[in-house]
């Protein structure tokens, strides 16, 4: 080798060497860095149906209503005061003095226009169910709008308090969902100042962000939200100061980086529920599924605490209703909880006339290893189920064409606080609806249509009996989310799968 | 060498028409694409006027012939995912692989040929061994799994490089490396014996008899000799890198067609699917025919061979 040669390569093992890449600065410039593994295909809010989208909705714009997660209880965002006028009209004063982050001031024309435009399923809004309860928006003065519904759906609040945000009405109907998407404009504790499509959105606090919000004044002055797809490159980039906070860790990790002082881990309960479901309808695949002595055994036959224990994980709990327990109207009063006795599930399939057992499918999209567990549980009792793990439209398809008799899948209510979001999704005569229990159906439609709290819980309790006594249902456990995080970081999970980074400091 | 090339240009083209067929027919049977179109909380009644308002109710082969009349206008359709235009998110995201396939596949030329030629010169000898194992560690490791060795260790322990993203050149290192040495092992031993085929050669007993440095006879001589066919190799490499791009780039969330590919595959994107697989397809065949090509014009005899 030449000394010109060698000369070089030292040259360039040094520049390696000394070129460090810049540190990233977290606290020492109050900024942070959150990952996930998912992008929303568009930053409009009505137009992503992914968590990650909801999470930059709330930072970047603002609700009517907030629903202070730990009370429960409604408070005004953008609102100072509701009425029922009657169980189709809502009317709501709205707070003065609010402003964009474009400086355009708020008012009811901005309720209105931002209403209006979603309502109309010709605007192509994605999450239907978030809007479609509305029929319009009237302004009533500027600052006095009236919402009216469809139909009386209690639910409302909930809605307003979650996926449904305000826009600024004159530039949304300038730009545009694509236009909102390349560029957004809120009112909310931060506004984005660089969206590159597909790798990151970053954010700067706003400082007129208005006083009087229930949401609190945020600290961190920049946020950036990355898109990191493994997750083991989201546990490298964390571990190395790339990224201050990731989720969605699986529990074997979440262990191994407890145990690096230099980040804590969090376990929270989420609305989010695993269960699976049984087709027990005419056309079912299974026609053994028909017969409930044969689901009650198979509720039996599974060892929820032992699954919960060693393979959800802490934060999670057992449960017996077809909807997340704190959810309004979901109640486990009456509700019937199937022990785990493989030897009584056995005399009830004999009892039903399969003494032997019988062959079926399972299908799951996530969660392979309760899956397996599970079909280990049927297997010991004579139920032979294949598993087909496939991706969750594909397996939404064959459940609906009656092809998929039993599904292992899990729902998160949107987030929705409300038992409406959950087991009215399954057992109204939708698509979805596998087991078309005429009167679980009309339980529930009254259930979600009454404005009266009593009403409703009434109803609800009945479904919900019927459909455990039924066994339409398999019901698991609530699922947490594991979050790791600089050691740093005052951070506090809810139920919601919604991290609030406005509520987030550095220590 | 007209006849030669004119024949090259319709296999590819016939190859190219039949990775269409193949990826419009395999899309449309492994899944009901105006369902995917329509959403998860879509009814019957709303898949069936997805169904017919898109034409998926037509006969297969109708719909094929619609499609590729499209494709050859350049009009992909729309991301049923992202809401653009397909070929707008192609082109856009076009820029990184690209770089990351040429810094890969240099980093390959870099390791392999030197490697080649060092154990073409010690044939049996310990480094002739080490080169084999190189190649052998090569071919066998999964790429994603040595993407998070490398992580580990050059991006966590010893913080040298960045981990994820694409800002900068030093993002780069790391894929590259991963990709590159995917294609490392075929490159070293097409210099390997290449360079003993060429050592060996009367040529090279001359040019030492001649007194000419060992240097000079191993560089000018042979290696220049044997580099021909790697040339041609290196062509199909870049399609073999384009093609592993897939798993590097969401391993390093690299923001390029691999990993817009992936996310398509998730999410039942069709459209999106059916274009990159076209896309990386061209690519490859392009490469090929050049390969193809470029031997032949080297070696006469291949083009007797082919009977041009």
């Amino acid at each position: 080798m030449t000394r010109f040669a060698r000369l070089t390569l030292a040259f360039a093992a040094l520049a390696i060497l000394l070129a460090s890449p810049p540190a990233h600065a977290g606290k020492s410039d109050n900024s942070l860095v959150f990952a996930s593994d998912v992008v929303p295909e568009s930053i409009d809010a009505y137009f992503n149906n992914v968590r990650e989208g909801v999470v930059i909705a709330h930072h970047v714009w603002s609700n009517l209503i907030y629903r202070d997660p730990k009370t429960g209880e409604y408070k005004g965002e953008l609102a100072t005061a509701w009425r029922w006028i009657d169980d189709k009209t809502l009317e709501l004063d709205l707070r003065q003095g609010v402003k964009f982050h474009n400086g355009d001031g708020f008012s009811a024309d901005d309720v209105v226009t931002t209403f209006n435009f979603v309502s109309k399923p010709e605007n192509g809004v994605v999450t239907q169910q978030n809007v479609n309860w509305m029929a319009g928006a009237e302004k009533i003065s500027d600052y006095k709008v009236r919402i009216h519904l469809k139909a009386p759906f209690p639910a409302a609040l909930e809605y307003l308090a979650g996926p449904d945000v305000i826009y600024p009405g004159a530039y949304y109907m300038k730009v545009g969902p694509k236009g909102m998407s390349e560029h957004p404009v809120g009112s909310g504790p931060y506004k984005v100042v660089d969206y590159q499509p597909g790798k990151l959105v970053s954010m700067v606090r706003n400082k007129d962000y208005f006083k009087d919000s229930p949401l609190g004044q945020p600290t961190i002055d920049k946020l950036e939200f990355r898109l990191i797809p493994d997750l083991n490159t989201q546990i490298a980039e964390l571990m190395s100061g790339g990224v201050d906070w990731i989720w969605r860790v699986p529990p074997d990790q979440a262990k191994q980086l407890a145990t690096v002082p230099t980040l804590a881990v969090t376990a929270g309960e989420t609305m989010r529920i695993g269960y699976l479901a049984f087709d027990s309808t005419d056309e079912t695949a299974t026609p053994a599924l028909k017969d409930p002595r044969v689901r009650r055994a198979l509720n039996m036959a599974v060892d929820r605490d032992a699954l919960v224990k060693s393979l959800v994980g802490e934060g999670a709990r057992v449960i017996d209703t077809a909807c997340f327990p704190a959810q309004f109207g979901c109640t486990t009063e009456g509700v019937t909880h199937y022990g785990y006795d493989p030897k009584k599930a056995k005399e009830l399939l004999a009892e039903a006339g399969f003494p032997n057992g019988f062959e079926t499918e399972l299908s799951a999209y996530r969660d392979r290893p309760l899956a397996e567990a599970i079909i280990g549980y049927f297997r010991a009792i004579g139920v032979k189920a294949d598993l087909r793990f496939m991706q969750y439209a594909a397996i939404r398809d064959l459940a609906r064409a009656h092809k998929m008799p039993i599904q292992y899948t899990t729902w998160g209510s949107f987030s929705i606080n409300d038992a409406s979001a959950s087991v009215s999704s399954f057992f109204t005569f939708s698509a979805d609806d596998l087991n078309r229990d005429p009167e679980v159906r009309d339980w529930l439609k009254l259930a979600d249509t009454s404005t009266d709290p009593a009403v409703r819980k009434e109803n609800y309790k009945k479904a919900l009996d019927r459909i455990s006594d039924q066994a339409y249902w398999l019901p698991i456990s609530s699922w947490p989310l594991i979050y790791a995080y600089s050691k740093d970081l005052s951070f506090t999970p809810y139920t919601d799968e919604i991290p609030r980074f406005w509520q987030a400091k550095w220590q | 060498m007209f006849t030669f090339a004119v024949k090259r240009l319709a296999l590819a083209l016939l190859v190219a028409l039949t990775v269409s067929l193949i990826s419009f027919f395999l899309v449309r049977l492994s899944s009901d694409v105006a369902a995917a179109i329509a959403g998860p909380s879509a009814t019957a009644a709303d898949i069936e006027a997805i169904r017919h308002h898109y034409g998926f109710d037509r006969p297969l082969p109708v719909q094929y012939l619609d499609w590729l009349g499209h494709t050859l206008r350049g009009d992909f359709g729309d991301s049923l995912y992202f809401r653009k235009p397909v070929l707008g998110l192609v082109v856009e995201r076009m820029p990184v692989t690209m770089t990351l396939g040429a810094v890969s596949i240099l980093f390959a030329i870099a390791l392999g040929v030197p490697l080649g030629v060092v154990a073409a010169l010690r044939p049996n000898s310990w480094i002739d061994r080490l080169a084999l194992a190189v190649s052998v560690i090569g071919q066998a490791m999964p790429s994603f799994w040595f993407g998070l060795l490398l992580i580990l260790y050059l991006g966590v322990t010893l913080r040298l490089l960045p981990i994820s993203g694409s800002d900068t050149w030093r993002h780069f290192v790391m894929p590259a490396i991963t990709l590159g040495y995917y294609a490392t092992p075929a490159i070293m031993r097409l210099t390997r014996s290449g360079m003993l085929e060429a050592l060996s050669a009367d040529y090279i007993r001359t040019a030492r008899a001649k007194g000419l440095r060992y240097g000079k006879v191993v560089g000018k001589h042979a290696l220049r000799n044997a580099i021909i066919p790697v040339v041609a190799l290196t062509a199909v490499q870049l399609g073999f890198v384009l093609g592993g791009s897939v798993v590097v780039e969401t391993i390093f969330a690299l923001n390029g067609m691999g990993y817009l590919a992936y996310q398509s595959i998730v999410q039942n994107d069709f459209p999106v699917v059916q274009a990159i697989v076209l896309t990386l397809s061209a690519f490859y065949i392009v490469l090929t025919l050049a390969a193809d090509l470029l031997n032949a014009w080297l070696d006469p005899r291949l083009r007797a061979v082919s009977g041009a």
